[in-house]
């Protein structure tokens, strides 16, 4: 009975009380582990991609970037690693290695290297210091036309959602504000195909666009997907809680439908539009395999399709994939943070409705 | 309309208003143009007519690059081959879908003769189950323990929400990272002297991870709806049953559910749509594995028409017509259910 | 009613796929308009509540902005592999090179080609790097079908896609000389049938094969086994090292039906019936397959590559690199990547093939560079694979690769490989000698059509019985279905 009525006062409880108790704890408690467990696992993408390829695939994986420090040695023309070693009498000190044969290996003072000695190599321990890959990041970049890329993803982006937000809302319109024939069929064929995710028809709508003429064109990443069903639906139920009355007078003031529909429907529609919005924007954005589909031109490249790339046959190169992937989590990272009120809360009073 | 050339019109503006009536003076300007055009349409149409005006561009775009290469669909299902246009292969009637279909025992794929098509089946429909189950009763506590008397709550908001950002196949590899056997729970593991636990060779972690992973990914969006709904719960609701002396479970059970209900109903359905789609993310992350522990549906049409040599569409076709079906009963019974509590 | 109205929506359809279709002419023909470019990352920015309105006003735009970017971004990319034919004339042939990139490989292509390009200004190719899986295997072969290919593309299903390949002969200056430098392998890029075309040349050849870390070897006191040792003894020898080392694991194998096919037919697996159709199951396979199980049964070979999570390919090349396992069975495309990951770590080395009763055989492999036979411009094509195949500039391209010569001049004269590290460069010569040692199953097996068919249902199947979804005789029967099926939909 306790128990009980703690779980119910845990989740009942609303703002504006007293003082503190268990509840208090357990809530914050719970908050603080779970911004934990959503921050990590984002961080350590962030600071893997700067590992360099021989330190990613180390186990157990260093939480930082680390790699094995080098010395420059007098009468060596490449710096020597740099190795903590074990003496017998179990001291121990810094010595470079000049090379390795079999489990031996050949080690020297740094300030001393014609002393050399012989070391078992299970007694020598790397020197590492952090040192951040930046490499992972420039190669690519200079490589790959990583601003074309970027160009095309924004362009897909934004002209996809444009066109999305007014396509939609202009059906949604018609379908929540007009007393139409066919208007039911519209509806039921629209509402059928909710569910069905594209990637099972990935083929037909290949060959549809290979008859327009749209493969490798940016339209044919664009047009497609650009009356989802889901968009319709959502806007649809959205504008149906918008008052007629507003719209009758308008039309008793001589409004074209157009003017009602761009000066009333839509501004009011806001939150909704904000929703479609960002799923417009986090899909395109993020889409992979319809762009890689549709263009096999690299000028014309998506930065999903770019970064991918360094998937080869029988090798990937991680450092490059993981320091791409970062990229390209860092524009809408920034979008989200300028508008993370707006984007949550708009996407609250559109789920109330 | 009213509000913004109001603000527009006001003496003292923020910068913030200033590009705001900037772009609004732009968008009223262009739609003013279409105007131009759209009122004489109007005249000659009506303005009853206009409604097909309106829904044509959508209707357009849906028909060719939607409705059109389902319908196709239809009839790819009915053929065999490996040409990709339709005048290339040859009818088959039903053959594919009877090779879906036949099956010893529905229940024991290993009867069937496509059995991966139903090992994807009964793993979809276990993991539709948990993972909605699991999505729904995380949100709802989120959003719960959020709408206390939270200090930074806006802050905690946009924490949950962030992964909600993250392609799936981001999301897959991060946790591919951590979860594998060189990974970093296995290195927290082994500094703690524990033993290394081995979870993409299981398969029941393995599912347990499938579906955690996508709850951690999408939970924040459905969360912010729960949020929302508890907000729009008047407080002296809560008020007066305190003054009953009602206890907070029977407030929770007597209050709350009943009135968040409807955008309970809303999280849902989205939910549900979004675990039967299940597919990038659990492709990268374990690519059904081990063995087909974590195979669903749509890899199964994928890996059938795409990545497998040679591209079987036929076959991959009639599956995603079943698919397709059962997904139609699936959204009606939804709405209808929707309709009949008034919550969509 | 219903019926009608679903008519008139098909008709209104179609209607409107013209007007998309002379839409979308027109569009990619309109003037170019940076500005409404530059504007179109400022409007995603701006207040969300105005993103609707804001939205409108860029829609109207949109033909132009979409179409002017498409053709400002091709600027760069011709620019870049123009500077290099100082006097490219306004007219030169563009040819189009669909590429993957294991390693650096393609950049070492780029140079070649810019060297191309300097003396034929008249053509300039460039080179559009895709990811593997879903790239090259999964999305080039639509675009094939659907006649949208590039001009040239390196390809590894051969067979599968050799309907699409273009036939050089008629455009090459000395067809003699690709017969004969490239003969066994151009019948793999050939349909049946065909005996004669020259469709292009092998850009690696590889060959699968075990390396073992010879330092655990060292640290343990033991001895490697002699060459002509079979996989039952090395199972053996390498669990002895293991358990001296203290390493977890004494052997992997990539999760792959190419992988397994090696060994297999080392234990007598013949893959074809005598009227050349596959058929799987036999003493051979099923030994070897039960070795597998047995192995993984025991802890001999670590479980996370063939019983993990993961599609029909996994590797076990990371755990190699971490010394968590004695021997691993590869192939010698590893050495690039252990060259630069595993350093100076331990000493990793390439051993011949072990041995079974039938042979001692890994399997060949390799990608092609092919000439796609839709494409408008043969000729250039040709000329690009001529030079590029020339024995100096192919020579080049290997040794930089690191990749052993699909060339038989090359390959009998050497090919110079760009390293300082013995250990790669030893390794490399030991898979150069198992190519002649490869059996002829394997050729057979390398040069079937339909072997993607073969391996994946390989490696799905027997990871099934691995996990214990089937066992080893249902497995059996169903890899020979499998490949049944996918035959039967292909003829």
């Amino acid at each position: 009975m306790l128990f009980s009525t703690n779980v119910g006062e845990f989740l009942t409880r609303t703002r504006g009380r007293r003082r503190w108790d268990v509840t208090d704890v357990i809530a914050y408690l719970y908050l603080a582990f779970g911004t934990l467990l959503m921050f990590l696992p984002v961080l350590w993408l962030v600071l893997s991609s700067f590992k360099t390829p021989a330190a990613l695939v180390k186990f157990p994986p260093s939480i930082l970037p680390y790699n094995q420090e080098m010395a420059a040695v007098e009468g060596y023309d490449e710096p020597l690693p740099l190795f903590t070693v074990t003496r017998e009498d179990g001291s121990t000190a810094q010595m470079v290695q000049i090379r390795r044969v079999g489990i031996e290996a050949q080690m020297a003072d740094p300030a001393n290297p014609a002393d050399v000695i012989s070391v078992n190599i299970n007694d020598r321990e790397p020197v590492e210091k952090l040192s951040l890959a930046w490499e992972n990041y420039t190669e690519p970049l200079a490589r790959f036309n990583f601003l074309t890329y970027l160009r095309n993803s924004v362009i897909v982006t934004v002209a996809a959602t444009i066109i999305t937000l007014l396509i939609n809302s202009m059906a949604a319109f018609a379908l929540s504000k007009f007393e139409f024939r066919g208007r039911d069929v519209i509806l039921v064929i629209i509402i059928s195909t909710l569910m069905i995710p594209i990637s099972v028809v990935l083929v037909p709508v290949f060959l549809v666009i290979t008859s327009v003429g749209w493969v490798n064109s940016l339209w044919g990443v664009i047009i497609p997907g650009a009356a989802t069903p889901t968009g319709v639906f959502l806007l649809r139920q959205y504008m149906l809680t918008l008052p007629d009355e507003l719209l009758a007078s308008a039309r008793i003031d001589g409004a074209s439908e157009w003017r009602i529909y761009w000066q009333i429907v839509l501004p009011l529609a806001a939150p909704a539009l904000a929703v479609l919005a960002i799923f417009s924007v986090m899909w395109r954005w993020n889409d992979f395999l319809w762009p890689l589909i549709v263009l096999s031109r690299s000028e014309l490249f998506t930065l999903q399709v770019g970064l991918n790339a360094f998937q080869g046959e029988l090798n990937v190169q991680w450092h490059y994939v993981l320091a791409m992937t970062v990229l390209t989590l860092l524009p809408i990272t920034i979008v989200f943070a300028f508008l993370q009120r707006f984007i949550t809360t708009g996407i609250a009073t559109t789920g109330m409705k | 309309m009213t509000q913004k050339s109001g603000s527009y019109s006001s003496p003292r503006r923020s910068v913030g208003e200033m590009i705001r009536a900037f772009f609004y003076e732009i968008y009223a300007f262009i739609m003013n143009l279409a105007d131009v055009v759209l009122t004489p349409l109007q005249r000659v149409i009506g303005s009853r007519n206009m409604a097909y005006f309106f829904v044509l561009p959508n209707l357009l775009i849906f028909g060719i690059f939607v409705l059109f290469p389902m319908l196709l669909n239809f009839r790819y299902a009915m053929t065999s081959g490996t040409g990709l246009f339709l005048s290339d292969r040859p009818f088959v009637g039903f053959a594919n879908y009877r090779a879906l279909l036949n099956c010893t025992n529905f229940f024991d794929p290993n009867t069937c003769v496509e059995d991966r098509f139903w090992r994807a089946i009964w793993n979809t429909v276990f993991f539709v189950g948990f993972q909605v189950l699991g999505m729904v009763i995380f949100a709802l506590v989120t959003a719960l323990i959020l709408n206390r008397g939270i200090r930074g709550r806006g802050f905690f908001r946009s924490v949950y929400f962030y992964p909600v950002l993250l392609s799936p196949v981001v999301v897959a590899l991060i946790w591919k990272w951590i979860l594998q056997r060189d990974g970093l729970i296995n290195a927290v593991l082994i500094s703690l002297d524990q033993e290394r636990v081995n979870f993409l060779l299981n398969a029941d972690w393995t599912k347990f991870w499938v579906i955690f992973v996508s709850i951690w990914a999408q939970m924040g969006f459905y969360m912010l709806i729960l949020l929302a709904g508890l907000q729009s719960i008047p407080a002296d609701i809560y008020e007066a049953s305190a003054i009953d002396g009602a206890s907070p479970w029977q407030d929770f059970r007597g209050i709350t559910l009943p009135l968040l209900m409807p955008t309970l109903f809303v999280v849902l359905v989205l939910a549900l749509i979004r675990a039967v789609q299940v597919f990038d993310q659990v492709y990268v992350l374990t690519n059904g594995g081990p063995g087909t522990a974590t195979f669903y549906m749509v890899q199964y049409i994928y890996n059938t028409g795409f990545s497998g040599q040679p591209q079987r569409f036929g076959l991959a076709a009639a599956a995603s017509v079943l698919l397709g079906l059962t997904l139609l009963i699936f959204t009606l019974i939804q709405l209808w259910l929707g309709r009949s509590s008034e919550a969509v | 009613m219903m019926k009608q109205r679903n008519w008139l929506l098909l008709a209104v359809m179609l209607a409107a796929m013209l007007v998309f279709a002379a839409c979308g002419g027109g569009a990619s023909n309109a003037p170019a308009g940076n500005e409404a470019a530059t504007e179109a990352p400022t409007e995603a920015a701006a207040p969300a509540e105005e993103e609707a309105p804001a939205a409108e006003e860029a829609a109207t735009e949109a033909p132009a902005d979409g179409s002017a970017d498409a053709a400002a971004t091709e600027a760069p990319a011709e620019e870049a592999a123009a500077d290099a034919s100082s006097g490219a004339s306004g007219d030169a042939v563009e040819l189009r090179m669909t590429w993957y990139d294991d390693g650096a490989e393609g950049a070492v292509m780029r140079d070649l080609l810019d060297r191309f390009e300097a003396d034929n200004p008249d053509i300039t190719v460039i080179m559009d790097t895709v990811p593997y899986a879903t790239g090259i295997l999964e999305t080039l072969p639509i675009q094939l079908a659907a006649g949208e290919g590039p001009d040239m593309v390196r390809v590894t299903d051969l067979g599968g896609l050799s309907p699409f390949f273009l036939d050089l002969t008629p455009y090459l200056e000395d067809p003699a000389y690709w017969e004969e430098n490239f003969g066994p392998f151009l019948t793999w890029l050939r349909q049946a049938g065909d005996e004669s075309s020259i469709p292009g040349f092998m850009t690696q050849l590889t060959v699968t094969g075990p390396y073992v870390n010879k330092t655990l070897f060292d640290q343990a006191g033991i001895e490697l086994p002699a060459g002509d040792a079979t996989w039952e003894e090395w199972a053996e020898v390498t669990r002895q090292v293991a358990e001296a080392t203290g390493t977890p694991f004494a052997m992997a194998m990539d999760r792959t039906g190419h992988r397994f096919a090696g060994p297999a037919i080392s234990e007598g697996a013949k893959y074809f019936d005598a009227e050349g159709n596959p058929a799987l199951d036999d003493e051979g396979f099923r030994k070897m397959a039960q070795l597998l199980i047995d192995w993984h049964a025991d802890g001999t070979m670590i479980p996370d590559v063939w019983m993990g999570a993961g599609g029909s390919y996994a590797a076990g090349n990371e755990q190699f690199i971490n010394a968590q396992i004695v021997m691993y069975m590869s192939g010698s495309w590893q050495i690039g990547q252990f060259n630069e990951k595993i350093g100076d770590a331990f000493d990793w080395v390439a051993v011949p093939n072990p041995c079974g009763p039938a042979a001692c055989t890994g399997m060949p492999g390799g990608a092609a560079l092919v000439g796609i036979a839709d494409t408008e411009h043969p000729e250039e094509v040709a000329r690009v694979m001529a030079y590029l195949a020339q024995p100096d500039v192919l020579g080049e391209f290997y040794g930089r690769s690191l990749f052993i010569p699909g060339h038989l001049g090359l390959a009998e004269s050497g090919v110079e490989f760009v390293t300082d590290s013995p250990l790669t460069a030893d390794a490399l010569t030991v898979f150069a000698a198992e190519v002649p040692k490869l059996n002829e199953v394997a050729y057979e097996l390398q040069g079937y059509r339909f072997n993607r068919a073969i391996f994946n249902a390989t490696s799905d199947r027997l990871t099934q019985v691995l996990v214990g979804e089937l066992t080893l005789d249902e497995a059996m029967t169903r890899i020979q279905e499998d490949v049944d099926k996918a035959i039967a939909e292909a003829q």
